[in-house]
C-alpha cells in the first residue's frame, strides 16, 4: 500500500492505496465519487474524464499514486453556490444529453476544450472531444452547447460566468 | 393560476432529468453500496463450441477475499433455462439456456465460473487462477453453411441449426397476390442479396446488477430497461415468488434494445447473494458486455422485386437467414419477423412473399437493436427501390413516388395486412428536398461525373415508415409475443395540488420525466414543475411494461392521459357538489371547472384538498381522486419521413464523408419538440454507424476480434456530420394526442441513405454493391474491382477484420455480394 495526499473537488484526502489501484477506482470507491464513471477499459470513452492540476485526464489511465500531492477535479466539483458552471448550464439549455451517462466526462473535456481554445469552432469542439464517446445524442446538440457556453464564458457574458471564470485554476482547463 | 398557464404540448421544455446527471449526483447501478456488499466476477469461455472436460478451482478459492467459486455443476438443479417470450412458430426449435455453462460451451464469452470475494478486483484477480479443460468441437459461423446437409450442429440435441421458418404470403393470406405470378409476369425483375452485419448495441453504461437477499423482499437492482419485465421473468425462471422480488432500474446508462433482457448475470447474481445471504454486485467490464451482452442484426437478405417498364412494382419476395447466434434470448425469434411487415414499406405492392429462417450459430445471441426487424427491412426496400431505379434508369425519387400510398388513400391497408392510419408521404418529400437543395446537388453530381473528379458526389435516398409502439396486445398475440403490449400509469393527487406520476415506462434516457409532466400539465392544470414523475421500482410502479420499441409515448403516453381523465371525472362529482350545480352544467377545461353562463369555479387542486379533508363529500363519493389507467391501444404507430444524404467519395482513398445529411420525420403531434430532436439526432448516429463504421466481426474460431472500444467503432463527434432536421405533422388518428413514435425512426431511416449514397457516388465507375460497413478499403476495392485492377479473387479474399473492417468480404461479388 502506498499512501497519498490529494486534495479532490477542494477537500484534502490522505489515504492509503494499492499501487495497482486507478485514479477511478479510488474516486468511485475510496472517497465516494461516483459522479465520475467508467464507461470502458481500454481508455476509448472518456467518461471517467476528470481534471489533474487544472488538465483533463481520463482517469482510468492514471494510477491513484500518481496523484499524490495534486488538485483534483471532478463532476462534482463544479458547481459553486448552487451556481452552475456554464458548461454545466449550456448542457442543460441545449439538450446536449440523454441518458446521461457521458455527461460527467464531456463536460470536463469541453471546460478542458474550451481553456485551450476559448472560442472554437464546430469543427475545432468535434475534433476537441474526439476522445469521448456518446450514444445517444449524436453530438449535435453537444458540439453546440459547447459553442453556447464560449459565447456565455467570453469577457463580459454576465455575472455567472464571471464568477466562475475568475477562479480558473480549479474549474477551466488548459493548464492555467 | 390555471388561467395563467401556457399550453405544455410541443412546448420547448428543458429537461427535469438534467439537473442530477449534469452533476453528478447519479444512481447508476455500480454506484450501490450495501453493507457487507460481496462482489462477483464472471469466467468467460475463450472457444466458441466445446465440451468442458475439467475445472480446477482450488487455487481461486484460496485466493486473497474470495468468499467462493461456483461451477455450472453447482448452480445447475437452480438455474433454470432463460425464457425466450416468443416462439414464432409452433415448432420453433428453442435450446435449453442456461445462464451459466454446465457441461458444454456454444459461444465464446458464456460464462463458465463465478467467483465472489470481498472486492471487485479480488473477485477478477482469482478468475486468472482458474484451469478449464475444453474438448473443442466444431464452429458454426457461417448461416449458410449451417444450414447445408450434414452441417455441424449448434445443438446436437435439435437435430438442426435450423430455429423456425416464418412465412407470409399475400396469395395465401388473402391481402394480395401470387408473388410468383408477379414476377413471372412483369417487364423487369431485379435480384439482390443485402448483407446487415452484425451490430452491438454499445450502451454506454455497462450492465449491472445488485442483489440484496436481507429485506423481507429480495431486492434487485439492474441496469435494464424493463425491470416488470425482469421481475416476472424472474419469478418464472427461479420459482422466485413473484411478490417476494422487487425489481429498481435506477439511473441506466442507455439501452438502445440491449437492455430488453433478461440476462444470465441477473440470474447468477441473484442465486449467489441468495446462497450467501449477502448483497452481492456484478458490474461487467466494456469487454465482457461487448462479447456477452446481446448482439442486433445479421441478416442476408435475398430480396427479388418486379415491375413493369413503367416504373409500377409489381412484387417483392423477400428471402432471409436471420442470424440467432447460440441461443434464443428474451425476443431473439421476433426480431426479423418484425421486419416482415415493413418490407413492403410506404409502397402500393400487389404481391409479398416473406420468408425467414431463422439459423443458430456459435456466436453471441442476437436480439433487439435499436429498431429491431425494421432497420433491416428498410435497408432492404430502400437499397432494392435503388436498384429497380437504375434498371429502369428512372430517377430514384420519381420511383418512389410512382409507388408509393398518396395522402388521400389513408388509412390504408398494406399488402402485409397493416392500416397505416395517417401519413403525407409527399409534404415530408418536398420539404426534404428543399432543404437540400436535391436538383441544385444532382447539378453537382452530374458536372463532376463529367470532370472526371477524383472525389465524387452521390445522393441518397430513404422514404421509410415504420411500425411502432408495441403494443396491440391483440397483435402481438396474433404473433404468438409471450405478452400483450398494454402500458399502465398512476396518478397520486396530493392535498397540496402537486401531483405524482407513476408510469410503467421506464426511461433510460429518454426523458419520461420532462414529457409526462408536461401531458400532465396540460391536463390537469397544474404546474409542470408541481408533476413528479415515478418510475422504475416495482414496488412504486407496480405494473408495467417498459421502454423499447418506441412505445413510451403512444402507449405509455397515453395511460397517463387516460388516467388523468379519470382523475378529472372523480374531481367533476365533487366540484359539482362543492359549486351545488349539476354535473351537466360543468364545463372543463384544464384544471377549471366553471358552472355554464356563471363566473363560479374550482379547480382540481381545490377539489384535490376537500377530498383530502372529506369532510363534505357527495353521498357515496370515495375520498380520493387517486386514479390509474392500463392503455391498449387499437394499432401501431407509424412515423415516416425522407431522408436525404450526400457523400463524397474519394475514388482514389475508398474514404466517405458525409456532405449533407436531412431528415424531415412526420412523427404527428409533437410534446416536447427539443427532446424530439434529440432523439433523432441519436437515432442518425446509431443508423448512419451501421452505414460507415460498425461491424462485430469474429474470425474463424469464433472469436470476437472487435471486443474493444478500440475495435469496435462507435462513432466520435468527428465521425458524424452536422444533420439537418426539420418535421411535417400529420397527427395519428389513433391516440387522443395524436403522437407518433420517434425512439428508433432515426435509426430505422439512416443507413439505406447512407449507402445508397456511396453507391451512388460511384456506381458510373462499374460499382453494384459494397456491404456495409462502407469502409474505405471496401470501397477502394470495389471501385478498382470494377476497374479490372484488382481482381475479384483478391478483392473477395479479405475476411471482414476489427479496427472497423479493414478487410473485406466479397466487396464486389457478382450477386452483390453475401457473407460467407
Amino acid at each position: 500500500m502506498s499512501r497519498i495526499t490529494v486534495t479532490v473537488d477542494g477537500v484534502t484526502y490522505n489515504d492509503e492505496v494499492e499501487p495497482r489501484t486507478l485514479l477511478v477506482h479510488y474516486l468511485r470507491e475510496q472517497i465516494g465519487k461516483t459522479g465520475t464513471v467508467i464507461g470502458c477499459d481500454t481508455s476509448n470513452c472518456g467518461a471517467c474524464t476528470v481534471h489533474l492540476d487544472g488538465q483533463s485526464v481520463k482517469s482510468c489511465s492514471v494510477l491513484a499514486v500518481q496523484v499524490d500531492g495534486s488538485e483534483v477535479t471532478t463532476i462534482e466539483g463544479l458547481a459553486r453556490d448552487g451556481l452552475l458552471h456554464p458548461v454545466q448550464q449550456a448542457f442543460h439549455d441545449n439538450h446536449a444529453l440523454q441518458c446521461g451517462y457521458c455527461t460527467p466526462g464531456m463536460i470536463m473535456q469541453s471546460i478542458d476544450l474550451l481553456g485551450d481554445n476559448p472560442n472554437p469552432d464546430e469543427d475545432e469542439v468535434r475534433h476537441g472531444l474526439e476522445g469521448n464517446l456518446c450514444r445517444c445524442t449524436g453530438y449535435q446538440n453537444i458540439v453546440k452547447a459547447v459553442r453556447d457556453a464560449a459565447g456565455k464564458m467570453q469577457g463580459g457574458a454576465g455575472p455567472e460566468a464571471e464568477r466562475v471564470s475568475s477562479q480558473p485554476s480549479t474549474v477551466a482547463g488548459g493548464g492555467n | 393560476m390555471t388561467a395563467t398557464l401556457e399550453p405544455e404540448l410541443g412546448r420547448a421544455r428543458k429537461r427535469k432529468e438534467d439537473a442530477r446527471l449534469i452533476t453528478g449526483r447519479t444512481r447508476w447501478t455500480d454506484n450501490l453500496t450495501l453493507p457487507g456488499m460481496l462482489h462477483l466476477a464472471m469466467l468467460r469461455s475463450p472457444v466458441a463450441h466445446g465440451n468442458i472436460t475439467a475445472i480446477d478451482v482450488e487455487a481461486a478459492k484460496r485466493s486473497p477475499g474470495v468468499i467462493t467459486v461456483l461451477t455450472g455443476r453447482d448452480l445447475a438443479d437452480e438455474q433454470g433455462s432463460l425464457p425466450t417470450a416468443w416462439p414464432i412458430t409452433p415448432d420453433m426449435k428453442s435450446p435449453a439456456h442456461p445462464s451459466i455453462a454446465v457441461d458444454g460451451v456454444k459461444f465464446a464469452g458464456e460464462i463458465v465460473v463465478a467467483v465472489v470475494a470481498r472486492s471487485d478486483a479480488e473477485a477478477r484477480d482469482a478468475l486468472d487462477l482458474i484451469e478449464v479443460d475444453y474438448d473443442d468441437l466444431p464452429v458454426v459461423l457461417d448461416m449458410e453453411a449451417a444450414l447445408a446437409e450434414g452441417a455441424d450442429l449448434v445443438h446436437p440435441d435439435l437435430g438442426t441449426n435450423r430455429s423456425a421458418l416464418w412465412v407470409f404470403d399475400s396469395g395465401e393470406v388473402g391481402s394480395g397476390g401470387d408473388v410468383e405470378d408477379a414476377i413471372r409476369d412483369s417487364e423487369v425483375v431485379v435480384k439482390r442479396r443485402f448483407r446487415q452485419q452484425r451490430l452491438i448495441p454499445a450502451f454506454m453504461e455497462p450492465r449491472s446488477v445488485v442483489m440484496d437477499p436481507t429485506g423481507e423482499q429480495f431486492t434487485l437492482w439492474s441496469s435494464t430497461q424493463v425491470p416488470h419485465i425482469v421481475r416476472v421473468m424472474m419469478a418464472l425462471t427461479l420459482g422466485v415468488p413473484e411478490h417476494k422480488l422487487r425489481v429498481i432500474a435506477p439511473d441506466v446508462g442507455g439501452g438502445f434494445g440491449g437492455k430488453l433482457q433478461f440476462h444470465p448475470e441477473e440470474v447468477l447474481t441473484f442465486l449467489v447473494a441468495r446462497r450467501l445471504g449477502k448483497p452481492v454486485k456484478w458490474t461487467e467490464s466494456r469487454s465482457e458486455s461487448l462479447v456477452s451482452g446481446h448482439h442486433g442484426r445479421d441478416q442476408i437478405q435475398d430480396i427479388t422485386i418486379s415491375a413493369n417498364s413503367d416504373g409500377t412494382v409489381t412484387g417483392l419476395k423477400v428471402e432471409l437467414m436471420a442470424d440467432m447466434g447460440a441461443y434464443l434470448g428474451l425476443v431473439t425469434p421476433g426480431v426479423p419477423v418484425l421486419g416482415a411487415f415493413m418490407f413492403n414499406a410506404i409502397y402500393k405492392i400487389p404481391a409479398y412473399h416473406f420468408a425467414c429462417t431463422n439459423v443458430f450459430t456459435n456466436k453471441t445471441w442476437t436480439d433487439a437493436y435499436r429498431g429491431a426487424g425494421r432497420p433491416e427491412a428498410t435497408f432492404g426496400i430502400e437499397r432494392i427501390m435503388d436498384e429497380l431505379a437504375v434498371e429502369l434508369a428512372m430517377e430514384p425519387l420519381e420511383l418512389r413516388e410512382k409507388n408509393w400510398i398518396s395522402h388521400e388513400e389513408f388509412p390504408y391497408t398494406t399488402v402485409s395486412t397493416l392500416t397505416y392510419d395517417s401519413g403525407n408521404y409527399e409534404a415530408a418529400t418536398a420539404k426534404a428536398k428543399e432543404l437540400f437543395d436535391y436538383d441544385g446537388l444532382r447539378a453537382e453530381q452530374r458536372r463532376r461525373r463529367e470532370s472526371e473528379d477524383p472525389v465524387q458526389l452521390g445522393i441518397g435516398i430513404s422514404t421509410f415508415t415504420e411500425m411502432c409502439g408495441l403494443a396491440p396486445s391483440r397483435v402481438l398475440g396474433s404473433l404468438s409475443y409471450g405478452a400483450g403490449g398494454w402500458e399502465h400509469a398512476s396518478i397520486r393527487m396530493l392535498p397540496t395540488g402537486k401531483v405524482e406520476v407513476i408510469t410503467g415506462a421506464t426511461p433510460h434516457g429518454q426523458g419520461h420525466e420532462t414529457a409526462w409532466s408536461q401531458i400532465v400539465s396540460d391536463q390537469l392544470g397544474v404546474a409542470f414543475e408541481d408533476v413528479e414523475v415515478l418510475h422504475g421500482d416495482t414496488q412504486i410502479s407496480h405494473k408495467g411494461m417498459d421502454t423499447y420499441g418506441s412505445r413510451s409515448l403512444v402507449v405509455g403516453g397515453i395511460a397517463v392521459v387516460k388516467a388523468a381523465e379519470k382523475v378529472v371525472e372523480k374531481a367533476r362529482t365533487v366540484a359539482a357538489h362543492m359549486l351545488e350545480a349539476s354535473e351537466d352544467d360543468l364545463e372543463y377545461e384544464r384544471g377549471r371547472f366553471t358552472v355554464k353562463g356563471t363566473d363560479k369555479g374550482t379547480t382540481v387542486a381545490d377539489v384535490a384538498l376537500a377530498v383530502f379533508a372529506a369532510h363534505d363529500l357527495p353521498d357515496g363519493v370515495e375520498p380520493s381522486l387517486d386514479s390509474d389507467a392500463t392503455f391498449d391501444p387499437e394499432n401501431f404507430s407509424f412515423p415516416h419521413g425522407t431522408h436525404l444524404c450526400a457523400t463524397e467519395v474519394d475514388t482514389e482513398t475508398g474514404e466517405v464523408s458525409i456532405r449533407q445529411y436531412v431528415c424531415v420525420d412526420d412523427i404527428g403531434i409533437v410534446v416536447n419538440p427539443v427532446i424530439v430532436e434529440g432523439q433523432i439526432h441519436g437515432g442518425l448516429a446509431q443508423g448512419i454507424a451501421q452505414a460507415l463504421y460498425e461491424e462485430a466481426v469474429y474470425d474463424e474460431s469464433g472469436t470476437l476480434v472487435t471486443g474493444t472500444l478500440a475495435d469496435y467503432l462507435v462513432p466520435s463527434a468527428v465521425d458524424l456530420p452536422h444533420f439537418v432536421t426539420d418535421r411535417t405533422e400529420t397527427p395519428s388518428t389513433t391516440n387522443p394526442l395524436g403522437v407518433k413514435g420517434v425512439g428508433e425512426a432515426g435509426t430505422i431511416a439512416a443507413t439505406p441513405a447512407v449507402v445508397n449514397a456511396v453507391l451512388d457516388a460511384v456506381r458510373h465507375l462499374g460499382v453494384t454493391d459494397i456491404q456495409m460497413p462502407t469502409t474505405p478499403q471496401r470501397v477502394w476495392r470495389a471501385i478498382n474491382s470494377a476497374r479490372g485492377e484488382v481482381k475479384a479473387d483478391a478483392a473477395g479474399a479479405t475476411e471482414a477484420a476489427a479496427g472497423g473492417g479493414l478487410g473485406s468480404i466479397d466487396a464486389n461479388s457478382d450477386n452483390g455480394g453475401g457473407a460467407r
